[in-house]
């Protein structure tokens, strides 16, 4: 099916099932623990033994010499890969550096062996005997000294480098109110409960890999690439997912070398990473220098803004496109946006929970405070006097498809009594807390990608879906269990999702907010495919029939589907292709963030008392799991704001702080409840679920808010994430927050 | 190898076991109780919480052998897919988890929390000392060593929540 013109009324807008907040259908299965993750699969792996990794210690160079005999002769161990007798490997298109390095080393933890043993234990001993002599190159490790030979870097996700509208440098130098600030964003982490696993098999010349994985079809090509081997062979299984966040986007080296040493040993192999080798052996999201220079007149209206980024990355890594959203969200006939890539040594950057806005938006919406305050308006008031319903770029040619981010700023700052708020910093006290109030835009593109399934009614009457989608905690079981309901008539208990399995059609996959929108709306075209042979099958016309209570229904007639799908059970297969409805439309997800926090006029402790947001991102397809998404999201968006940050070792090029007791994410303590308001809309140009994403545009704005608030509670305004205690302190005027 | 034997949700096991053997990967990798998770393997994150001997402890910084004799449960002795627990119950009517990986852990943290305050066992957040209660503050404290990246923390605070109501009332 190809949706290539708005959506007109189709059965999703009945509303019965789809739209209604449902418990997870997988949740049983979750908190018994009987779940099975991707190292836990005893049941088809019985014999599996166990691989560990052995990483680089040094960041950039070779390895000069490797002594193997301790290893090989320690108890227990069945074989060692290293680059020297994997054979002829390929690099997948996603990966910049190798997944085994060796004898060129590209980064820190690298992984350069796997060591195999008959127990978890004798592997871990006896990889700490692999002797690896390194001849190290100097490295390149620091942004800000690399800043100045950064270059534009080369399309993909991000769009072009730069872009350029109308004439920025005169209508910026002629504006009435002008900020110019820089900020800059750390390193961050995905820090997924989950540790990137795998368990792998052969069997004669094909693979199969139990993995965590959120895009089942991609890595299906990226390890038959880099193994050199048909794509048909491989079979990747991924049925739950221990978290992603963009961590388990791409093939990493847990799933490499367990093939690699699943070959080797002739039996089924298992590998993890153990959690501190994570940060350093696997991507992350890139730190950012940004610039922002907004014109405006003394209303605050915007004519002019600049973004400019920086991000460095390995050789042939990509940006952090942190100026994305300043393209599309506030008007101005003027603008400037750049990204500028430097060649950093590190370990590669890549995706991370909303890559560009998550972290562009902790600056732009900082800057955007900056100006409220500058012109004297309320900060709510500004941003609603810069909306622009057209890609602002493109001019009215191109309108959003649904753009509510006024409706989101005034029903949030209502709901959260944002009229309470004194505009004059550091006003507010409550005891020994400085208490302040902020807000931030959410924005987050709407991508929406290709996606199929197959779909059929068993003799039972029982509806059945199957698409490699996977669900990594986005309640992905749930909406396609809504969607295939809702098209076919049947209560949600009964259709079983079968997900995550490269047997089964390819779906858009979880990434980029596209997954739920992208993946329904295959399900829909298949349940359509599905309904008009159903109807057939009844003798009716499939555009007349009806799906209710279990029947195709026609005037008076009718015909449970259990009996016309017969014995052998009738079945469908479509997918959702889309037309150039994207490039017509600017397609957008918005919301409003609101913060208050109390910080501690000795100790500069920042709490966050309250937060609550109002989003529209098109039809919430399970109001119940996608308020998960968002606060979640929110959560992320705070620890950007409050604490994560891997600490770069500028000297040797690696992450310091790479475990889960020294790179910091919120925990219970930190997080108050969460109120969260879905503006009602639907987007009938982004497919017909009417749905866009909602899984990222929690996080997008969230930090900002939190940013705003504290400078509200202060007067302290710091342009350095993460706003840590020893930042506040020593930015404040005495040995109080001032 | 090591001979040891104990309780693990009711059955008595008995097991040879290398020395460094965690009590986690006991559970995970010899007796394929794998509901127990493995996050960090530091005592960091939490998601390998059990019960032993009532009390909850992170199981992949102990080893295996040191629980000779001793009870164990985990979060397949709380309840099955068919007969669930309350607290597991409250999980899913309150989205209290996304992904699934941390949720053992938090369950049988949640179960344990209940238990300590009941107990009359004070955490950093008590005030009266002589009078331990429930409060959000407490069970967010208490909870605060189980992270859920996908943060559903709000919607587990209210599972536990439901679950105190029902146990006083």
């Amino acid at each position: 099916m190809k949706f290539d013109s708005p959506a007109t009324t189709n059965p999703i807008d009945r509303g019965r099932v789809i739209g209604i907040p449902h418990d997870r259908i997988d949740g049983a299965a979750k908190v018994t623990g009987t779940a099975p993750y991707a190292y836990e699969r005893h049941d088809a792996a019985p014999n599996a033994v166990y691989g560990w990794i052995v990483g680089s210690a040094i960041a950039k160079g070779r390895i000069s010499a490797m002594d193997l005999r301790a290893a090989q002769a320690a108890p227990g161990v069945l074989g060692i890969v290293t680059h020297q007798n994997a054979g002829p490997l390929g690099k997948g298109d996603m990966n910049t550096a190798h997944l085994l390095g060796g004898p060129q080393i590209e980064h820190y933890e690298q992984a350069v062996a796997l060591v195999i043993a008959d127990t978890l234990e004798n592997a871990r001993d006896a990889a700490r005997l692999v002797r690896i002599d390194y001849a190290p190159d100097k490295g390149r490790f620091d942004l800000a000294a690399e800043r100045d030979r950064a270059a534009p870097p080369s399309g993909g996700f991000g769009g072009p480098a730069d872009t350029r509208v109308g004439d920025f440098d005169g209508a910026f130098a002629k504006a009435a109110v002008k900020i110019d600030q820089s900020y800059t964003t750390p390193d961050q982490s995905h820090a997924m409960l989950e540790p990137h696993a795998t368990t792998a098999s052969w069997n004669g010349d094909r693979l199969t890999l139990w993995t965590a994985n959120q895009m089942v079809a991609w890595n299906v090509g990226e390890i038959a690439t880099t193994l050199k081997i048909p794509k048909e062979n491989v079979r990747i299984v991924a049925p739950f997912i221990g978290g992603g966040f963009g961590a388990k986007l791409f093939l990493r080296a847990d799933a490499l070398l367990a093939a690699l040493g699943a070959r080797q040993v002739g039996r089924p192999v298992k590998v993890a990473l153990a959690r501190p080798q994570i940060p350093n052996n696997t991507t992350h999201r890139p730190a950012t220098i940004q610039r922002i220079r907004i014109g405006a007149d003394s209303n605050g209206v915007i004519d002019a803004i600049a973004h400019e980024v920086w991000s460095g990355d390995l050789p042939g890594g990509g940006a952090e496109t942190a100026a994305q959203q300043t393209r599309l969200l506030y008007r101005g006939a003027n603008r400037l946006t750049a990204h500028r890539l430097a060649v950093l040594d590190l370990p590669e950057g890549n995706a991370m929970r909303a890559p560009g806005e998550a972290v562009g938006l902790l600056a732009l919406e900082a800057a955007m405070d900056e100006l409220a305050e500058a012109c004297g308006v309320d900060p709510v008031e500004l941003r609603i006097r810069n909306d622009v319903q057209y890609d602002p770029e493109a001019g009215p040619q191109r309108p959003f498809s649904s753009r509510k981010l006024v409706e989101c700023l005034r029903l949030g700052a209502e709901r959260f009594g944002w009229n309470r708020r004194n505009p004059k910093p550091g006003q507010v006290r409550d005891g020994r807390w400085r208490i302040g109030m902020g807000v931030a835009t959410a924005f987050r593109n709407n991508l929406v990608m290709k996606s199929g399934a197959r779909i059929g009614v068993d003799a039972g009457g029982r509806v059945i879906v199957e698409t490699d989608m996977t669900d990594i905690g986005t309640g992905s079981y749930t909406i396609l269990a809504q969607t295939a309901a809702e098209m076919l008539g049947v209560p949600l208990d009964a259709v079983t999702v079968r997900l995550g399995d490269s047997r089964f059609p390819v779906s858009a996959g979880s990434g980029g907010q596209w997954g739920a929108n992208s993946s329904t709306a295959g399900v829909y075209a298949a349940a359509a495919a599905l309904r008009t042979k159903l109807a057939e099958k009844a003798g009716f016309p499939a555009d007349k029939a009806l799906f209710e209570d279990g029947l195709v229904r026609l005037g008076n007639q009718s015909q449970p589907l259990a009996q016309l799908a017969g014995r052998e059970g009738l079945w469908a297969e479509d997918s959702m292709d889309y037309g150039d409805l994207a490039k017509r439309y600017a397609q957008a997800t918005f919301g409003a963030h609101f913060c208050e926090v109390g910080v501690d006029i000795d100790t500069a402790e920042v709490r966050i008392r309250r937060m609550g947001g109002a989003f529209a991102a098109g039809r919430i397809l399970n109001p119940k799991s996608a308020r998960s998404q968002v606060i979640g999201a929110m959560t992320m968006g705070a620890g950007a704001a409050l604490m994560e940050e891997l600490v770069v070792d500028k000297r040797f090029g690696f992450f310091v702080n790479h475990d889960m007791a020294e790179y910091l994410v919120p925990v219970h303590a930190d997080i108050p409840e969460q109120d969260v308001l879905f503006v009602e809309e639907l987007d009938d140009k982004s497919s017909p679920m009417k749905a866009k994403g909602v899984g990222e545009l929690g996080i997008c704005g969230a930090g900002a808010a939190v940013a705003n608030a504290i400078y509200n509670a202060t007067g302290i305004r710091l342009r350095d994430y993460p706003l840590t205690i020893d930042r506040i302190l020593g930015a404040s005027s005495g040995h109080r927050v001032a | 190898m090591n001979a040891v034997s104990f309780t693990v949700n009711g059955r008595e096991v008995h097991l040879q076991l290398d020395p460094r053997t965690t009590l986690l990967d006991a559970l995970r990798e010899h007796l394929h109780l794998t509901g127990t998770k493995k996050g960090c393997d530091h005592g960091q994150c939490g998601a390998c919480t059990v019960m032993v001997e009532g009390r909850r402890i992170n199981s992949c910084l102990t080893l295996a052998v040191m629980h000779d004799g001793e009870s164990v449960t985990t979060v397949e002795g709380l309840g099955t897919p068919e007969k669930l627990h309350p607290m597991q119950r409250a999980f899913i009517t309150h989205d209290g988890y996304q992904c699934g990986y941390c949720t053992p852990g938090q369950i049988c943290s949640a179960v344990a929390v209940l238990e300590e305050i009941e107990a009359g066992i004070p955490s950093h957040a008590t005030e009266d000392l002589d009078h331990v209660a429930f409060s959000d503050a407490e069970v967010r404290e208490r909870m605060s060593g189980n992270i859920c990246r996908c943060a559903a923390y709000p919607n587990i605070i209210a599972a536990i929540r439901e679950c105190a109501g029902e146990k006083q009332a």
